[in-house]
């Protein structure tokens, strides 16, 4: 007696989140702000680049980065804390059980950012998202580029069990070198595997301890930021940044 | 746990067109495409759906997921294979790296299957014959 009907959705799950990545970035791209979105498993070391590279960035005497900070967290501001003591805006953001950041989280962090500091004098913001190397590939922010880390100690296989993120990302940072000498453990089929489903990255070995690869990464992304600005004709930076987000 | 905010934005993806139909129609049948290449795992997802449902308008509605494979295209070979996932991506013939994904990425609401809203015809008229009778 119920009949049955039919209708076509075709409509990509993500397509929100998407939508508002696609927001987000439009705004970074008129603050002249380039975003990059940092993801690893937890415990790969992302906070510990974040730190040293903040150290470096903010030392820095020559006309350099003036970065900001979004930190996704599950529960804590354990991290967030560990980065404001280098003088840069830091947000918190809490994901509650969601164990990825997605861009609405973001726009709420960019809105308190843009409240809270002058967005013509940041130029570069990085994103610490969730520990998990799983779901962060899927859900955008409104990033320029993705920044995966894989530290030593997780294993060569991981790019292959899980390869989404790192087909993905635009740099690879491979980490905590350092400890290569007390492992047993190939970069070289690290980075093997790595390119076999990506072979464009830019693929980075560094140690937040010794220093190493650290050069490299930075001029990776002043690289990215110099990219932006060039492509960006400067006008109104600072014209609208109120009630739009 | 992964799969709760995947099913979330299934559910908003779904609700946002039940929402616009003139009458909330009610849905037996999500379809959903799930490429292999995602971060989504069927199984896990389908739990979800069923947990998270409950006591929503999609309450007993079933999800039926179609799997796609990872298939990639050689531009060195000129010809598509697949990837075994988790083991192999480069191009079993010549080992170029793979670059160019055909298919594997999807995660696709296809279609709905719902039942006709029932109209019951005795409804709409009962009111009619009381303004009626009220008027003096
Ligand atoms: N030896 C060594 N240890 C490191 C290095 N980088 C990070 N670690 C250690 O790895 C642990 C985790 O580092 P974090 O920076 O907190 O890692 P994370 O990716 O931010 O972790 P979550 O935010 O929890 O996902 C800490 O104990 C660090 O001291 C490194 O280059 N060398
Ligand atoms: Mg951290
Ligand atoms: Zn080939």
């Amino acid at each position: 007696m119920h009949q049955t009907f039919d209708a076509a959705l075709g409509i990509n799950l993500l397509h929100a989140n998407q939508e508002g990545a696609d927001h987000n970035r439009a705004h970074f791209d008129e603050w002249g702000i380039t975003c990059i979105n940092i993801m690893s498993s937890p415990g790969a070391g992302k906070t510990v680049v974040l730190e040293r590279t903040l150290a470096a960035i903010t030392q820095d005497l020559s006309p350099s980065l003036k970065a900001a900070v979004i930190e996704g967290d599950m529960t804590t501001e354990l991290d967030a804390d560990r980065l404001r003591q280098y003088g840069v805006p830091v947000i918190a953001i809490n994901t509650g059980r969601s164990c990825h950041l997605d861009s609405k989280m973001v726009a709420g962090g960019l809105h308190r950012l843009v409240h809270e500091f002058n967005p013509s004098e940041i130029d570069l913001v990085l994103v610490e998202n969730v520990g998990n190397l799983v779901c962060p590939a899927e859900f955008e922010v409104g990033e320029h580029a993705k920044v995966a880390l894989l530290s030593i100690t997780e294993g060569e296989d991981k790019p292959l069990k899980y390869p989404v993120m790192f087909q993905e990302a635009d740099c690879l940072l491979i980490t905590k070198m350092d400890l290569a000498p007390y492992l047993e453990i190939d970069v070289d089929r690290i980075i093997a595997n790595v390119r076999q489903m990506n072979p464009h990255a830019t693929i980075i070995p560094l140690s937040a301890k010794s220093g190493e690869g650290f050069e490299t990464w930075l001029s990776w992304l002043k690289a990215q930021v110099n990219l932006r600005k060039s492509q960006k004709p400067s006008t109104s930076a600072q014209t609208s940044h109120e009630g739009l987000i | 746990m992964h799969e709760t905010d995947m099913t979330k934005a299934l559910i908003m993806t779904v609700r946002d067109w039940w929402e616009a139909q003139p009458e909330q129609p009610n849905i037996t049948h999500v379809h959903l495409t799930v490429g292999r290449f995602t971060c989504v795992e069927p199984v896990s997802l389908q739990f979800a759906f069923e947990v998270q449902t409950r006591n929503t308008f999609l309450a007993g509605a079933k999800l039926i997921i179609r799997e796609t494979p990872l298939i990639a295209f050689c531009h060195t070979c000129q010809a598509e294979y697949q990837p075994e996932v988790g083991i192999q991506y480069a191009c079993p013939t010549c080992r170029s790296p793979m670059e160019d994904i055909r298919s594997g990425r999807e995660l696709k609401v296809d279609r709905v299957e719902y039942a006709a809203p029932h109209s019951e015809p005795s409804a709409p008229i009962q009111p009619e014959r009381d303004s009626l009778q009220s008027k003096p």
